[in-house]
């Protein structure tokens, strides 16, 4: 029995196993590994031909190794390829392979003795191999022994008997960037360049007491408790003291004080260090020059420092990357030289400006990962969030500031470089550069299209078929408003379940029921205006009324489909009443906000629906007003020649009461307006202000913020009715009940109950957000106007409401989604997602009468 | 509806119709029962009534194709006005009389009559003019009336439904058979459905007049309406969630464009193609292809080996489909031309690298405020080497009859720009987005208002652009 021999493999790693047939890959791999993380080529020759053996089938059975093992790479796993790979252009491609994702090959090389393997093969009775192909697999495999290094695998471990074999243990390595257990409170430093008075400055604004050795240079700095700095490489050049603020930061890296990822301009002091032949241009002759003044010790420190830097790191859990010049999702935490080569340089395009500057490609634009990004590399006039990263680098050496960003805090801290250290090339505070849209604004179809899972915190995983989708993005586009004004659509909102009441399809005794089997005491009944549900984003006047404002700061008034209802100027001059209104109940000031999302609805409702009561509504009562006496006349002319038509006239009379009811119920919503005149906004939630949501607030205080939009301006805002019932005291119930038969009785629509304390998780997860109960005579409108026929009512009771009901959760879901990521301040597409999904959802087939 | 005659004896007519005057008859149809009564039956005149009872279920049930529900199902003026179900009932109830058959009058079957009919509420999008248009070349004297939409509201005007008469000597079979055709035709439902059946329905119905009618064309692409998709469906249920008419509008423009294009439409293509080429591009987006004008002459280029119709609508990318024959290609021409969906507004990583895009009558299809991010999305993100945009000149528009009092050329522009108006967004995107731009213009240059549509080449400067 030989000693035990460890077998060191990165977490994330492409194994390849390399032996002759019966070397014993497959006992290896299934002993050390787990079944899924091996890809055998055999049982690939299988699935591809129905025989493990058909050397004819082993291109097609490669080919499908190697999709599932890019699959698996891609994901990040482990994997773990057995097939002898005797052959070097077999194990090149597998190379190639891990390269592609980036991550590190390893071979496993199994040479045991070409009997072990011959015997092995013979007990095997589906195995009938030639002895020459043993001995000659054996030969490839001692011919690439020594060049897998050169290969490119970065480990290479060599078993050489089947007691080598047995004795092996894996042990897994974490990759150097990985340091997920590390989890701050972090201060993230930008490029320093050689600004060491201004990084003394900054660490001492940040809290940290710096500690000088006997020359008074300062050689470490002691962070307040349990905070650790991180900098962003770029220590060195240009600036006036780069071995100061090496021997700082190197101090404080000892200490455990701070992390630090390298620069290109670190890696291009290593080179010169070295004496490679390098362009000492960029100020790198700057630092040499300092450099020279110090001790040959000191140097060689600086050396192996910057030689030591990992490229990135991933911190907290994976919520925070930090990498000189930021990195893509897909390279975070994996090691490749394409990897360093990202952290270092950036994602250049290959092309140069008129500067002579490399022309970067704006990967931050495109960033959808989770974790938070955070870069230098490129001086830019503000630090800005784009796509939750953030590049810090804010040009001190050129004049600019230093500065850090607080994690988990979110909070910048900089001070103002002591003067211009250093012309730049290209103008970094140019405004040339201004083009019309933030970075952070620029939206992918990829974002939208197809079929989407939307992650919300109330509702888990919401999924979007991709034909919802199809159809969402052409309204999008077409006829919603910009998404910079669309942070919410309203969801959908099922009625109360069918009455058995004979004469009614709604009646508010089921929504009480239901919230009562709820364990939801406290409701709020809410009064129904008839009007189109409107959602109005209201800024501050100084800021909304002027046209030429981005779009994103205009405010807006729009349609559950994001159509805006006004034109432009009647829903300027709305807006700015309304945020006149918002301004003197003092609720700007009350939010500590510029901006409030209010949602509720705009009157009449032949404002927005003017053509669909005309070309619909009044289009079948005229065709019914002419039709059905005539069909009387005829009727009961025919009677009256004795024909058995009795019946059937009674039925045409029913008709006609019917589509009285019918016109009653429609002409009770429409009335003319002139500009704002006639119209009215009834707000009845206050849905998002900034940086808060205000979905736990009780709807009381949300209907008592309404009321004083109200006294602000009564004209055009109009109060809520609403009642509070308790229903568990039938005496409440019973209240609330006449009231809303006393609304409904002239054609009303009836009322939404919702629970008093707003968001309500019951016994069965999340309760419905509110419950429509609508009156017997406006349903007409809905259900048709002889829906409350007899025979007609007892087919309708069949209504299924499951389907709405979900529905309606997912969506109501999905909108609180929405409006929590943009009070987190998350990058727009996260919040267009939630927005685009409700839309698409909306585009569900579900019987619209509900 | 009614119909009399007062042909001598003037119950003949229920010979004629197979249905007994001294009976009320029931008739089931798939969208409800169709009553046929006589309210008056002597031998000076005689008078059919046909009344049909619609099960509104039925009618849900009834739509085929359209699996989901509409609200305009349970309130529409179906059991009300005659529409197309009327004329399937009239089909059903009258079956032998539209083919001319009659044992005990064979003799009057031949024989024009002396036919008064009356529909109190016809569904007629067009209004009484169209209903006269369609019946008085059938030899008909027309009396139709518009219905208002609601004597309380006289501002909203007249509904879609007519009062109509008609008077008039015709054979019986004929007089069904052109109300078996005119009721869906003036209806003009959508009901979303058409097979091969459909026409052959129509052709038996309409022989012998329908060839020589005037107004044939408009008959038959009525009568023939579209089949919808899945994506077409979802399309109109967000329209009604939002009470809208519907949101189809920009399709339905394309769909009903003329196989020939009109001669400025033409010339648009040819100025586009020749920028192309000029500009030596193979590979070319035609960006807002919408349902595939211009891609016809892009592939008949062989200079463009690869060709890609990019379009928001899903049903502008089917007709597309249809229209090219896509599924009929051969392999060698079908690997040049591709259909994608996707959206102006929104990058799209599948559109760069291109040689070249064409946005032809796309950019006044965008609010104002969407410019910005079709900008970044064609300019910045695609950044072909080449990019043809047309748009129409606002200037011009003058020497359009209809328009000399203003307005826009198509109900869907968001706006029309002047020369000055387009080259101030055009020099500023060049400008941003590192191209150089070149003006010309489409359809003959007017020394007043410039000439009908504007076109831009934007050429990429190597090296230049601004990463955005």
């Amino acid at each position: 029995m030989s000693d035990v021999r460890e077998l060191a493999v990165p977490e994330l790693s492409l194994v390849v196993l390399i032996g002759a047939s019966g070397s014993g890959k497959s006992t290896f791999a299934r002993k050390h590994f787990r079944s899924t993380q091996v890809l055998s080529s055999d049982v690939c020759r299988g699935l591809v031909a129905d025989d493990e053996n058909d050397q004819s089938a082993t291109p097609a059975a490669f080919a499908v190794l190697h999709a599932i093992a890019a699959a698996r790479l891609a994901a990040g796993r482990l994997t773990v390829v057995d097939a002898t790979n005797v052959k070097r252009e077999d194990r090149a491609s597998l190379v190639q392979l891990a390269r592609d994702h980036d991550v590190l090959p390893v071979a496993i090389v199994l040479d045991v003795a070409e009997g072990v393997c011959l015997a092995r093969n013979a007990a095997r009775p589906d195995r009938d191999l030639a002895r020459t192909v043993v001995s000659r697999q054996r030969a490839e495999l001692r011919r690439g022994l020594r060049g897998l290094s050169r290969e490119g695998f970065r480990k290479v471990h060599l078993l050489s008997s089947p007691e080598e074999v047995d004795a092996a243990v894996l042990t897994y390595e974490k990759a150097y960037s990985d340091l997920r257990t590390e989890t701050g409170p972090f201060d993230v430093v930008g490029d320093v360049h050689g600004c060491r008075a201004e990084l003394e400055e900054l660490l001492g604004r940040l809290g940290y007491e710096l500690v000088r050795d006997p020359q008074g240079r300062p050689v470490d700095a002691v962070p307040p408790a349990g905070r650790r700095a991180v900098f962003l490489g770029d220590l060195v050049d240009r600036g006036p003291d780069s071995p100061g603020v090496l021997r700082l930061v190197m101090g404080m890296v000892r200490a455990g004080h701070a992390l630090c990822v390298p620069g290109n301009h670190e890696n291009k002091l290593v080179k010169a260090l070295r004496g490679r032949d390098v362009q000492i241009t960029h100020g790198l002759e700057t630092t040499l020059a300092q450099l020279e003044a110090e001790t040959p010790e000191f140097r060689r420190e600086v050396e192996d420092f910057c030689y030591g830097l990992v490229s990135h790191y991933v911190l907290d859990g994976g919520a925070l990357v930090v990498a000189h010049a930021g990195l893509t999702e897909e390279l975070h935490g994996r090691a490749s030289g394409r990897v360093r080569s990202f952290a270092l340089y950036g994602d250049t395009t290959g092309e140069t400006d008129e500067f002579g500057l490399p022309v970067r490609y704006p990967w931050a634009q495109d960033y959808r990962g989770r974790a938070m990004v955070l870069y230098g590399h490129t001086p830019v006039p503000e630090p800005e969030w784009v796509n939750n990263t953030m590049c810090l680098d804010t040009g001190c050496v050129f004049g600019g500031r230093l500065t850090a960003l607080r994690y988990p805090e979110r909070e910048l801290v900089d001070v103002p470089a002591h003067r211009t250290w250093y012309e730049p090339a290209r103008p970094f505070l140019s405004e040339d550069d201004a083009t019309p849209e933030r970075p952070d604004e620029v939206l992918d179809v990829a974002d939208v299209l197809g079929k989407r899972i939307v992650v919300t915190r109330l509702s888990g995983r919401v999924t979007v078929r991709a034909e919802n989708a199809a159809a969402a993005i052409e309204v999008m586009s077409r006829f919603a408003l910009a998404p910079q004004q669309l942070a919410y659509l309203p969801p959908t909102m099922s009625p109360v379940a069918t009455s058995a009441r004979a004469d009614l399809l709604e009646h508010p005794a089921e929504a009480f029921a239901y919230y009562r089997g709820e364990g939801v005491d406290q409701v709020v009944c809410q009064e129904k205006h008839m009007g189109s549900r409107a959602v109005a984003l209201v800024r501050r006047q100084d800021a909304a009324g002027d046209p030429d404002r981005p779009v994103g700061e205009r405010g807006a008034l729009y349609t559950r489909t994001g159509r805006s209802f006004l034109g432009e100027e009647l829903t300027r001059e709305f807006l700015a009443r309304v945020a006149r209104a918002v301004e003197g109940a003092g609720l700007f000031a009350e939010l500590g906000s510029d901006w409030v999302l209010l949602d509720g609805e705009l009157l009449p409702w032949s404002v927005k629906a003017g053509d669909l009561v005309r070309g619909q509504y009044a289009a079948v009562g005229a065709a019914a007003r002419a039709a059905l006496p005539v069909a009387e006349a005829v009727l009961t002319q025919a009677a009256g020649r004795g024909l058995d038509v009795g019946e059937l006239l009674t039925r045409q009379r029913a008709r006609r009461v019917d589509i009285e009811g019918f016109t009653t119920a429609y002409r009770r919503f429409c009335w003319p307006t002139d500009g704002l005149t006639g119209t009215a906004f009834a707000p009845f939630q206050l849905l998002a202000a900034a940086g808060a949501t205000f979905s736990d607030r009780p709807h009381g205080e949300h209907l008592a913020l309404a009321d004083r939009l109200a006294e602000a301006d009564p004209e055009l805002v109009r109060r809520t009715q609403h009642r509070a019932v308790d229903v568990t005291d039938p005496v409440s119930e019973q209240a609330a009940t006449d009231w809303w038969t006393e609304l409904t009785a002239g054609g009303g629509e009836g009322m939404v109950v919702k629970p008093a304390a707003n968001l309500t998780r019951g016994r069965r997860g999340l309760v419905q957000p509110g419950l429509k109960v609508r009156g017997r005579e406006y349903l007409r409108l809905v259900y048709g106007p002889e829906y409350t026929e007899p025979a007609n009512l007892s087919r309708l009771r069949e209504r299924n409401l499951g389907r709405k009901r979900g529905l309606a959760l997912r969506e109501y879901a999905l909108g609180l989604e929405g409006l929590e990521r943009l009070a987190r301040g998350e990058p727009m597409w996260r919040v267009h997602e939630c927005v685009f999904a409700v839309l698409a959802l909306e585009s569900e087939p579900v019987d619209p009468r509900l | 509806m009614t119909l009399s005659t007062t042909h001598r004896p003037a119950t003949d007519l229920g010979f004629l119709l197979h249905k007994n005057p001294a009976r009320a008859q029931q008739v089931e149809v798939s969208t409800g029962t169709a009553h046929v009564f006589y309210p008056e039956a002597t031998d000076e005149r005689c008078t059919v009534a046909l009344l049909l009872e619609v099960d509104p279920i039925a009618l849900v049930r009834g739509n085929r194709g359209n699996e989901g529900f509409a609200l305009g199902q349970h309130v529409n003026d179906r059991p009300y006005a005659a529409s197309s179900l009327l004329a399937v009932a009239l089909g059903k109830a009258f079956a032998s009389a539209r083919r001319g058959v009659s044992k005990e009058r064979p003799d009057l079957v031949d024989q024009p009559l002396p036919l008064e009919v009356h529909l109190p509420a016809l569904s007629c999008r067009g209004g009484a003019e169209l209903a006269e248009r369609f019946f008085a070349p059938l030899g008909w004297q027309v009396e139709a009336r518009a219905l208002p939409l609601d004597e309380q509201f006289p501002e909203w005007g007249d509904s879609r439904h007519v009062d109509l008469r008609l008077r008039g000597t015709q054979r019986l079979a004929d007089a069904i058979n052109q109300l078996y055709v005119a009721l869906p035709v003036l209806d003009d439902a959508k009901h979303y459905w058409v097979s091969t059946d459909e026409i052959d329905k129509l052709l038996r119905a309409g022989s012998g007049w329908l060839a020589t009618h005037p107004e044939r064309e408009l008959i038959t692409q009525r009568y023939l309406a579209h089949q919808r998709s899945l994506a077409g469906q979802a399309m109109t249920r967000l329209a009604e969630v939002d009470d809208a008419d519907t949101f189809d509008d920009a399709v339905a423009e394309v769909a009903e464009a003329p196989e020939r294009p009109a001669p400025l439409a033409r010339l648009r293509q040819e100025a586009v193609v020749a920028a192309l080429r000029a500009a030596g591009a193979h590979r070319v987006l035609d960006l807002g292809c919408g349902a595939g004008a211009l891609l016809p002459a892009l592939l008949a280029e062989s200079s463009f080996t690869e060709v890609v119709g990019v379009d928001v609508s899903s049903r502008a990318l089917e007709v597309a489909a249809r229209r090219l024959r896509l599924d009929r290609m051969p392999d060698r021409q079908r690997a040049r031309v591709s259909l994608l969906q996707s959206a102006l507004t929104y990058r799209d990583a599948r559109l760069a690298g291109y040689d070249a895009a064409v946005l032809m009558e796309v950019v006044e299809h965008l609010d104002p405020d969407r410019l910005p991010a079709l900008e970044h999305a064609v300019f910045a993100a695609a950044a072909p080497s080449t990019a043809v945009v047309t748009t129409p000149n606002a200037e011009h528009n003058v020497r359009y009859p209809a328009l000399a009092g203003g307005g826009m050329r198509h109900r869907d522009h968001r706006f029309e720009w002047t020369r000055a108006e387009f080259a101030e967004w055009a020099d500023g995107v060049a400008a941003r987005r590192g191209y150089a731009v070149r003006y010309l213009g489409v359809g003959g240059d007017d020394p007043e208002v410039g000439p009908p549509t504007q076109l831009a080449v934007f050429t990429r400067t190597p090296g230049q652009e601004v990463a955005a």
